[in-house]
């Protein structure tokens, strides 16, 4: 099967989550073309999508999809795959993705499913798993129309490797398509270091914190680790953090090497964004709570003297050799 | 102004897992009986969303929907009682063990058959499925411009003929704006919604709630339920994990902290 995925950037180059996507659809495509869609890039992206598994690469120019907005993502991606004759679409699942996937859905006759954390063939026929039930429960649904459109979460399948000796063929779009929205304003968070998707230390902070200033106290931790500070949905509610800080279901998915939660009971809409981490540390007052169940370490305690401890013994460490 | 709003009678989302059960052979998930059922929270938000728009219109009408069975009629009721205007309940055998697809197709004729509906609200996602694909399909099928995840939405032009949203993203927020008909998305950033008021759950026995089958969408029922739906779940499971949590012990709290240092050290963690 020929496969669309809508390559999301993040700055000028393709987010992790998307050269994932790569790699899933060249195993899925069995020798038929991968073709990835990029919206306001750059067009030297065109070898690097190339290189990471790409076979066609449709590309929006900066230059002319100046003004580019989920209709004209929307627009361009139908047409991406109704011309190139896709019968599987994908995207990460981040609001970008979450955002087009149903409508290109609905444009396609196609089966949907979002939240995906694999994909698989089985007699011809595409298997999506998700989880269903605020990450309580895995789903296995069989697609059963011509055409699927799935999102993925992150961290599920590694990104080819760079091949610079691949080739493909690269499409510039001429003309961006009418919209029916028109964007007034961004507001982007300042963007400061390493993206929490990116990072390979969290230190994530929860209704436990008491308060914005609890997050003060795991920021030193973060540094020392030389990793960021994320979030459960309560603290960005309640508007102690930021909401671009949320981990979960609805937030964001993040695969680090090391998950601080402190202050963070471990419901499962919490876990569903941090569950693949390699190793969970918990820090509670309450040694019942669920979040012991997901950590390989556990200290119960109250943070607020636990965490600068913490924090000065790890500065102490002799340094890796 | 006419604002419809589509919103899902669901067991509540945040009860423990332990109040669940599987059913390996109907593939579903079972809540335990007597458990609390609610509006679906981002559908809630989306009602609140509403709410907050006919305070800056006087005179909006708001319109719940929900398609379920016969006890969803509480989700409607609550949404009266928020302040809600009238119900449609969606109900016939034939939208049973549907998807996503199917859902969209009934709730957007019910849309249609209102045919006054300028604004279409929605929740960003169920809280039970957590599929977030039924808003975005009903302003496929009624082919009006869609706008997702809102944390504000608010009205604008002389006769209000534009709805303006601030879209949450993953890194901040956009503002973004479309003219009427639209369909927009609510997410939980909207806000908490209101409590129902005395005042409004005594009016609330009083205002008006239809049911519609699927004959009276004109919809044929091939396309329904089981017999519409693209996607067949195969297979639901719980899925296992193995880990066994280490709990670090000293006798005070910054003892406790030094020696998960070490402990890390040592495991190679750092
Ligand atoms: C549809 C839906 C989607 C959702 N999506 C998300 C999502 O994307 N992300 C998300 O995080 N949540 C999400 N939630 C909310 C989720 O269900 C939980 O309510 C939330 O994760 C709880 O946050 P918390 O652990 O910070 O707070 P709580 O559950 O209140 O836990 C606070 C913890 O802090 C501990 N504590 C208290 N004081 C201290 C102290 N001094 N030191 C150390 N520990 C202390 C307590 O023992 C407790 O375990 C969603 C919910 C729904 C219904
Ligand atoms: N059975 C239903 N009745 C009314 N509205 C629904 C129903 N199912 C889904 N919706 C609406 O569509 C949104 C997205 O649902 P879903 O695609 O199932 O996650 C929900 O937040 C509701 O607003």
């Amino acid at each position: 099967m020929s496969v669309l995925i809508a390559i999301e950037l993040t700055g000028e180059k393709p987010s992790n989550a998307s050269l994932e996507l790569l790699a899933l659809a060249r195993t899925l495509a069995n020798g038929n073309p991968v073709v990835a869609l990029s919206l306001g890039a750059d067009v030297g992206l065109t070898e690097t999508l190339i290189a990471r598994g790409a076979d066609k690469v449709v590309l929006g120019a900066r230059e002319t999809f100046t003004d580019i907005n989920s209709d004209v993502w929307a627009t361009c991606a139908t047409d991406a795959a109704r011309k190139h004759g896709a019968t599987l679409v994908l995207a990460p699942h981040t609001p970008f993705g979450a955002d087009i996937a149903p409508r290109l859905a609905f444009r396609l006759n196609a089966a949907c499913a979002t939240g995906c954390v694999s994909i698989d063939r089985q007699d011809g026929a595409l298997l999506c798993t998700r989880a269903a039930h605020g990450g309580n429960v895995r789903e296995v649904l069989r697609m059963k129309a011509r055409v699927t459109v799935a999102t993925l979460r992150a961290g599920v399948y590694d990104a080819l490797p760079a091949d610079t000796t691949r080739k493909g063929e690269g499409i510039i779009l001429t003309e961006p398509p009418p919209s029916r929205i028109r964007v007034l304003e961004r507001k982007r968070d300042a963007a400061e270091g390493v993206r929490l998707e990116d990072a390979k230390v969290i230190v994530a902070g929860g209704r436990g914190l008491g308060g914005a200033e609890g997050f003060k106290v795991l920021e030193p931790l973060a540094h020392a680790l030389g990793g960021v500070v994320g979030a459960s949905r309560v603290p960005c509610d309640l508007n102690w953090c930021s909401h671009a800080m949320q981990i979960g279901l609805t937030g964001k998915t993040v695969t680090p090497e090391l998950y601080i939660a402190v202050g963070i009971s471990g419901a499962s809409h919490h876990l569903a964004g941090c569950g693949n981490a390699k190793t969970i540390i918990a820090i509670n007052t309450d040694k019942d709570a669920a979040i012991f169940r997901e950590a390989r370490f556990g200290v119960t305690g109250d943070f607020a003297k636990v965490v600068p401890a913490l924090t000065a013994a790890i500065r102490a460490l002799p340094k890796d050799l | 102004m006419h604002i419809a709003v589509c919103i899902k009678y669901i067991p509540d989302p945040e009860a423990a897992f332990s109040q669940f059960s599987i059913d390996e052979q109907a593939k579903k998930v079972v809540p335990a009986p007597g458990l609390r059922h609610v509006v679906s929270p981002f559908d809630e938000q989306a009602i609140e969303a509403a709410l907050r728009v006919r305070e800056q219109h006087a005179g909006a009408r708001i319109t719940v929907i929900t398609l379920g069975n016969e006890a969803s009629r509480n989700a409607l009721k609550h949404g009266l009682a928020m302040g809600a205007d009238d119900g449609v309940l969606l109900m016939d055998p034939a939208f049973d063990d549907g998807d996503g697809y199917t859902t969209t197709l009934a709730l957007s004729a019910a849309i249609r058959k209102l045919a006054t509906v300028d604004l279409v609200l929605t929740g960003r996602q169920a809280a039970d499925g957590d599929a977030g694909i039924v808003g975005a399909g009903i302003g496929e099928e009624l082919n009006l411009p869609v706008l997702t995840f809102a944390k504000a939405v608010v009205m604008e032009g002389a006769a209000a003929s534009v709805v303006r949203v601030e879209r949450v993203l993953d890194d901040g927020t956009e503002i973004v704006e479309a003219d009427l008909p639209a369909l927009v998305t609510v997410s939980n950033e909207l806000g908490a919604p209101r409590a129902p008021s005395l005042r409004e759950t005594m009016r609330a026995a009083r205002k008006p709630m239809v049911v519609w089958k699927a004959a009276d969408l004109e919809l044929d029922v091939a396309t329904l339920g089981a017999a519409g739906a693209r996607t067949a779940r195969e297979r639901i499971f719980v899925p296992s994990k193995a880990v066994q949590c280490e709990f670090i012990e000293a006798a005070t709290p910054e003892e406790q902290g030094a020696r998960l240092a070490a402990r890390l050290r040592e495991a190679k963690v750092l």
